[in-house]
């Protein structure tokens, strides 16, 4: 592929990490389904193992068919290399042990998606892993909340689901002031929405079974590495600057200058945790990426016409999508996305006017909007975040997430945007009509 | 691992060699790796491992006044091929092999060329000489660096998927190097190293002289897709060599001027067969 030109992101989603196999001629990326690779020799084996020679030794570290995906998402995104993971969760939880461990400190956004939420805040606590959550607009506070242990500042490029922008841009400054790297978590806004590494984030991931994905079909996570933030400078992080027993004795940065994160992440906590994605779930995973660049222009285009909708109805009293001027995100949103506001993505929340019985008719009423927990199908799906997604989050922590008891959640697909408001003008009926049956006397 | 090197004006400054992730052995026999323009040691890390790990001392180097090297950074060819001289002084190795890659083949050769039959053997791998070095590269290097390393990244680049690499399975090569580039870049605050070791390989003349006076076998190791040093740009280096009856080997592989990264086998199979 020499050239005199960067390919562009259309033809890197289709072409990135694969060409036609070498053995068989098959255009299509075969789906490596295989547990281990033979070794060539004793000691084609032993220099595998040590890091002399790169190449498969056992799928739970890495598999052609997830490398294929890994380079994919490396060159969408602007990195220099990717870890596949059993889910977005377990990148998230990748990514946290390979920099620290206990006694060790996160700033994070409070409007995060609630498993993630749960995972900072109950579990990783337990292993003596504590997190400080600040809204992802109150400046002040992210640099408040910096102590000296602190290892890592978080976010989500949009949040789920108020859509709080992230200042990647002032965030990442903050964080680099206190020496540490930002991560956040795009999976809302995908490489073709944001591109967070060009905006000063550090390291990012994706639960990828959403849009990466993009048919409700597979769960997985990709971690991707900027190369960007200097481990050894920092003093910070003598997992990745001084030499590892636990493995070789190696010395990351030295092995690597810019790529010691996605060493160590691969060779221990692969190895360690295990979290790995399946081959056959990476195949699928790069089946979506080919049509990424199109899904993504159909979901915003369908999100724009179904938030006008919305935000005209006068049983709707809120529709949190930057694309309404009045959203706190509106001018970040012009600033930072691609696309401006409409580029925040097709997940968002709306509030209906009146009862929690209002709201439970509306969603029972839906045909063509699927109830279920999941977001970024090509199917549009609803769900109620207080009662689902986010349901162990406090009553304050739901507020910061911009989340309220008659909150509903919306991933807009890419059906005919007609039938999708003809979906949603019934559904509205129905619940007005719930409050006018609530409303009539008992012996009526 | 550092070595202190003497300067001129009688003062020293630490550079920096990775040794593959084995200890420092002058008794074994030495291979010196020299990366090219903007990058540093770590664009040999399979094939330097490899070899610390099967019977060499391997000194991947940093240059000076790159990353983890102090000192000045090189202004020309000849100043670089120096160092490499004194950083075999100050290591205490009598000979040694000479690897080096892009701008580093040149500085291999010249130090070859100087040194004599203390270089066992002259590993040039994307050489060219001349090497010039477009009006709008130097231009861009100097005034547009982040323009300048998106187009020698492009050019260099031959595959859009490469097999496993220098960070193992999912590598992305274009996106390393890119990122090494930036940090290399920034490593250097007194001086545009960028733009300092694009005039170098463009201002360097020397080539042909040095080439007479290598004593030991050498290897060119070339790309027949590289864009920035095409085989071609060889011929005169190679044709000085046979007129000169050197022993050497011309070996041409499929592969583009990310040969480390994007063909690291291949790489390291033409290096063990010229060193072994």
């Amino acid at each position: 592929m020499p050239g005199y030109n960067d390919p562009s992101f259309d033809t890197l989603a289709l072409h990135a990490g694969a060409s036609p196999d070498p053995t068989t001629g098959a255009r299509a990326t075969p789906i490596h389904l295989t547990t281990s690779f033979v070794f060539e020799s004793s000691d084609h084996a032993a220099s595998l193992f040590n890091l002399e020679r790169a190449g498969h030794v056992y799928s739970r570290i890495s598999n052609p068919t997830n490398a294929v995906l890994e380079q994919r998402v490396a060159a969408l995104e602007g990195g220099i290399g990717a870890i596949t993971t059993a889910s977005g969760q377990a990148a998230l939880h990748l990514s946290v042990a390979t920099l620290m461990g206990a006694g060790s400190h996160i700033v994070s956004s409070s409007a995060l998606y609630g498993g993630s939420h749960n995972l900072l805040h109950y579990t990783m606590s337990r292993f003596g892993i504590e997190t400080t959550f600040v809204h992802p607009h109150d400046i002040d506070g992210w640099r408040k909340a910096v102590r000296p242990n602190t290892k890592l500042f978080f976010g989500e490029t949009v949040g789920n689901p108020g859509l709080d922008v992230l200042d990647i841009p002032t965030v990442s400054q903050i964080a680099h002031e206190a020496g540490v790297p930002l991560l956040v978590d795009s999976t809302l806004t995908s490489p073709y929405l944001l591109k967070p590494f060009d905006l000063g984030a550090d390291l990012l991931y994706h639960s990828a079974t959403k849009f990466l994905s993009g048919h409700g079909t597979v769960i997985g996570g990709v971690v991707v590495d900027a190369g960007s933030f200097d481990w050894e400078r920092s003093g910070k992080f003598p997992e990745l600057s001084q030499s590892y027993e636990g493995f070789h004795n190696m010395v990351f940065t030295e092995e690597s200058t810019v790529g010691a994160f996605l060493l160590r992440a691969r060779r221990e906590g692969l190895r360690d945790f295990g979290a790995c994605m399946s081959p056959h779930s990476a195949w699928l995973i790069l089946q979506g990426i080919e049509t990424l660049p199109l899904r993504m222009e159909r979901h915003i285009s369908n999100t724009e016409k179904v938030v006008e909708f919305l935000a005209n109805h006068p049983l709707v009293s809120r529709v949190g999508h930057p694309l309404i001027e009045s959203h706190s995100s509106h001018a970040l949103a012009k600033k930072l996305l691609r696309f401006g506001p409409r580029g925040a993505g097709s997940v968002f929340s709306f509030d209906i006017k009146g009862s929690r019985e209002q709201g439970r008719a509306f969603i029972e009423a839906l045909k063509l909007f699927s109830h279920l927990a999941n977001v970024g199908d090509c199917r549009s799906l609803v769900i109620h975040p207080a009662s689902t997604t986010h349901f162990r989050m406090s009553d304050e922590a739901l507020v910061n997430a911009g989340i309220g008891p008659g909150t509903i959640r919306l991933s807009i697909g890419l059906e005919d945007p007609a039938d999708l408001i003809d979906d949603l003008k019934r559904a509205l009926k129905a619940a007005e009509k719930a409050v006018s049956a609530a409303a009539k006397p008992a012996s009526a | 691992m550092k070595f202190t090197i003497p300067t001129e004006a009688g003062q020293a400054y630490e550079a920096y060699a990775y040794t593959g992730g084995k200890a420092f052995d002058a008794n074994k026999p030495t291979v010196v790796f020299i990366h090219g323009a903007l990058n540093d040691h770590s664009v040999w890390i399979l094939q330097s491992r490899y070899l610390a790990h099967h019977g060499f001392n391997v000194l991947a180097v940093d240059l000076p006044g790159h990353c983890r090297s102090g000192g000045e950074a090189p202004d020309s060819v000849e100043a670089a091929a120096a160092f490499i001289g004194q950083l075999l002084d100050a290591a205490g190795i009598q000979k040694a092999a000479l690897i080096g890659h892009s701008w580093g083949s040149l500085i291999a050769l010249e130090a070859a060329g100087r040194l004599g039959d203390r270089i066992t053997h002259l590993g040039l791998v994307g050489v060219a000489f001349p090497m010039p070095v477009s009006p709008a590269l130097l231009e861009a290097s100097l005034h547009e660096p982040m323009k300048a390393l998106q187009m020698v990244n492009v050019f260099s680049r031959a595959t859009l998927n490469a097999p496993p690499s220098m960070l193992g399975p999912g590598t992305w090569v274009y996106g390393t190097s890119m990122a090494l580039g930036r940090r290399v870049l920034a490593s250097n605050t007194k001086v545009n190293i960028f733009h300092l070791g694009f005039k170098a390989c463009d201002a360097y003349t020397h080539g042909l002289e040095a080439m007479q006076a290598v004593t030991c076998p050498i290897l060119f190791l070339l790309g027949k897709q590289d864009q920035m040093t095409h085989p071609k740009s060889a011929k005169s280096l190679i044709d000085t060599a046979r007129a000169h009856h050197k022993k050497f080997r011309v070996v041409e592989l499929p592969m583009g001027h990310h040969q480390m990264g994007e063909s690291p086998e291949e790489t390291l199979q033409a290096l063990k067969e010229f060193l072994v």
